[in-house]
């Protein structure tokens, strides 16, 4: 085992994802801290510019398994070739993202290496030596403080809490690892294509959510023309969810996203503990609603107390004469 | 045909609940505590399943010696057994101890297909039942929303949601599905059911009924530890904008460039 840092890159179809970047900056500091350096992996089939890229961002070295078995997504053959990159790489700590993906591979190879893992982190340093996190508990109604009790260990980092590294400095070496992947007994055979939301909800900087006050599947009309000026993503509380008029994945609470963006808009919605768990962390909380004693107004930052379909319509008018 | 069907659930705090802290610790008295609801949703499915199909289900559920009330839950509702694993040498552990723990009891009861959540609300730790698929060399299919026996009963296609996306995935069975919201919702208890739940058999083990090597499980076992739980930091009071909302809108635009300097 090095001192090292491996961070774990992960991308989509435009390229690596935002997160990547961010767990290179987050690794530089734990590096630093540990003695050792930073290197990366990329994993999948055809993931040379991804490689390439990743390369690029003060990485000491990436590995890459590239392979056509991983062209689609299998959590045995992911686990099999993650699992040969870390051998490879003999690393103290490997960083993943704690998105959807992030969060599945890292509990199986896990397992497979018998190594601890800690989810959905938000803070990570080195203290007297040993890998401190911070993560939520109950959904953000509790901090939990653990540690790691020996290296190596593995975490899962939730994505938007730290600048993302630039790609623009010399490139580092590739390293290829071979895998050998037998035919995986669970996998994916089709990506059902649906209309994606244009903004991804875990790494967009705006969140606007609407509530059982937007009243039906066409409530969201002005709230999508408001995401579009600000270039935000659409949240939604249970209630909206529930009734079917937006897709559960753009629920947020306890039993939805959890998202942190700067800047969070409730419009139409109470403010029940379980959607409170999932954006109480936001940096600032806008809420709108028609009552006063709405409980959302307890954590919002701004609050205006009037009927959403003539605040957000407005506010949208205001900021695009702002940006002007 | 029929299937064996094994569902792990946790026992959590309630969502409702309000978690008060003493002394870097959770204060349980007053909390109520349920069946985890991602772990509900998989019960569902494995109930509708075994009426379609026959079959049993058995409820596997690791936790403190009160957990016994919860899990009966699980049998109300028509699971046909349940086990309850309790041992105070087992607690303590993290996500890979307590993996270990369900591993051993699994391979003490025959089941064609498991079920559990895709994260249990009170750890969040999402990796305890891909964990256990790997210990037990299990084909897993994660955050299921929709679940199909292919024809033969060998396999499963199931739709799977992670990150907003959704995919088809198939798998041979046996194999471990996590629940995702979306599933379908528990049924509610029958009077019935709950008398009849009195009944039905739970069965108890303990670290030496599941053989594991005391150094491998419990805190002794345990990767990672938790220090302390702190509350989350307070956020400073807020204000109301007033006006009528033209107004208000406005002045929000630039209070949120100017002051809060977010856009
Ligand atoms: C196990 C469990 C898990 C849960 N998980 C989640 C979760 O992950 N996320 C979640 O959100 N909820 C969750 N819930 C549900 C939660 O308890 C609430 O029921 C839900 O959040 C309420 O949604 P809402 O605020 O949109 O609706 P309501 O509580 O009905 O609130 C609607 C609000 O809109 C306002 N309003 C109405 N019309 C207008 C208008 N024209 N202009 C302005 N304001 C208006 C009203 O004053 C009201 O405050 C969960 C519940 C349970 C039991
Ligand atoms: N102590 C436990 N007893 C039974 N099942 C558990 C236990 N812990 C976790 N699980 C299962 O694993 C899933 C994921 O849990 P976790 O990894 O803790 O978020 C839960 O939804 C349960 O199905």
């Amino acid at each position: 085992m090095s001192n090292n840092i491996l961070i774990i890159a992960e991308g989509r179809a435009e390229g690596l994802k935002k997160v990547s970047y961010e767990l290179v900056n987050m690794a530089q500091t734990l590096a630093a801290a540990l003695g050792g350096a930073v290197e990366g992996a990329v994993v999948g089939s055809n993931v040379g510019a991804w490689a390439e890229t990743l390369a690029k961002t003060g990485v000491t070295k990436v590995y890459v398994a590239d392979d056509k078995g991983l062209e689609h997504f299998a959590p045995e053959s992911y686990t099999t070739a993650l699992a040969a990159v870390i051998n490879a790489a003999q690393p103290a700590i490997v960083l993943f993202g704690a998105t959807g993906w992030g969060k599945e591979v890292s509990a199986r190879v896990a397992a497979r290496l018998d190594w601890g893992l800690a989810t959905d982190c938000t803070a990570a340093q080195i203290e007297n030596g040993a890998l401190v996190l911070t993560r939520p508990v109950y959904a953000g109604k509790a901090i939990a403080h653990v540690q790691a009790k020996s290296f190596p260990v593995m975490v899962s980092m939730r994505p938007n809490l730290v600048p993302p590294a630039e790609a623009d400095k010399s490139a580092a070496p590739l390293q290829t690892v071979a895998v050998t992947l037998a035919a995986p007994r669970a996998q994916v055979v089709e990506a059902m294509v649906k209309e994606k939301s244009k903004v991804d909800l875990g790494e967009a900087n705006v969140v606007i959510s609407g509530g059982r006050g937007v009243k039906g599947p066409e409530g969201f009309a002005p709230l999508n023309e408001l995401a579009d000026t600000l270039n935000a993503a659409i949240g939604a509380s249970r209630a909206a969810v529930d009734a079917g008029w937006i897709d559960y994945s753009h629920q947020i609470g306890q039993t939805g996203k959890t998202v942190a963006p700067k800047l969070y808009i409730a419009a139409g919605i109470s403010g029940a503990i379980q959607h409170l768990a999932g954006m109480s962390s936001s940096k600032v909380i806008v809420a709108i609603n028609k009552d006063p004693d709405a409980p959302i107004f307890k954590i919002a930052d701004y609050g205006i107390v009037a009927d959403l379909f003539d605040v957000i319509p407005a506010l949208n008018a205001a900021l695009k004469a702002q940006a002007n | 045909m029929p299937f064996n069907i094994v569902v792990l659930l946790k026992r959590v705090p309630d969502t409702e609940s309000k978690i008060t802290l003493r002394e870097g610790a959770v204060v349980t008295e007053g909390l109520n505590f349920v069946l985890d609801p991602y772990g509900e949703y998989g019960l569902e499915k494995a109930l509708q399943l075994v009426e379609q199909h026959g079959g049993k289900v058995t409820a596997v559920l690791f936790g403190s010696a009160d957990a016994k009330e919860t899990i009966r839950k699980a049998l109300a509702v028509g699971a046909d057994e349940a086990v309850h694993i309790s041992d105070p040498a087992l607690e303590g552990g993290d996500a890979a101890a307590t993996a270990k723990v369900l591993a051993a009891a699994l391979k003490k009861i025959p089941f064609d297909m498991i079920w559990a959540g895709k994260q249990a609300v009170d750890e969040d730790n999402a990796q305890v039942a891909l964990r256990v698929a790997e210990l037990l060399d299990l084909p897993h299919v994660n955050s299921v929303i929709e679940f199909n026996l292919e024809a033969d009963g060998k396999a499963a296609r199931c739709v799977r949601e992670v990150d907003g996306e959704r995919d088809v995935m198939t798998t041979t069975l046996p194999a471990i599905f996590t629940a995702q919201q979306g599933l379908g919702e528990l049924r509610y208890p029958s009077l019935k059911g709950i008398m009849g739940a009195k009944k039905k058999p739970i069965t108890d083990w303990d670290a030496a009924a599941l053989g594991v090597a005391a150094a491998t499980v419990g805190a002794a076992g345990a990767k990672i530890q938790q220090t302390k739980l702190e509350p989350p930091p307070a956020r400073p009071p807020g204000k109301i904008i007033p006006g009528d909302a033209q107004t208000a809108a406005q002045e929000l635009a630039r209070l949120l460039h100017e002051e809060a300097k977010v856009i």
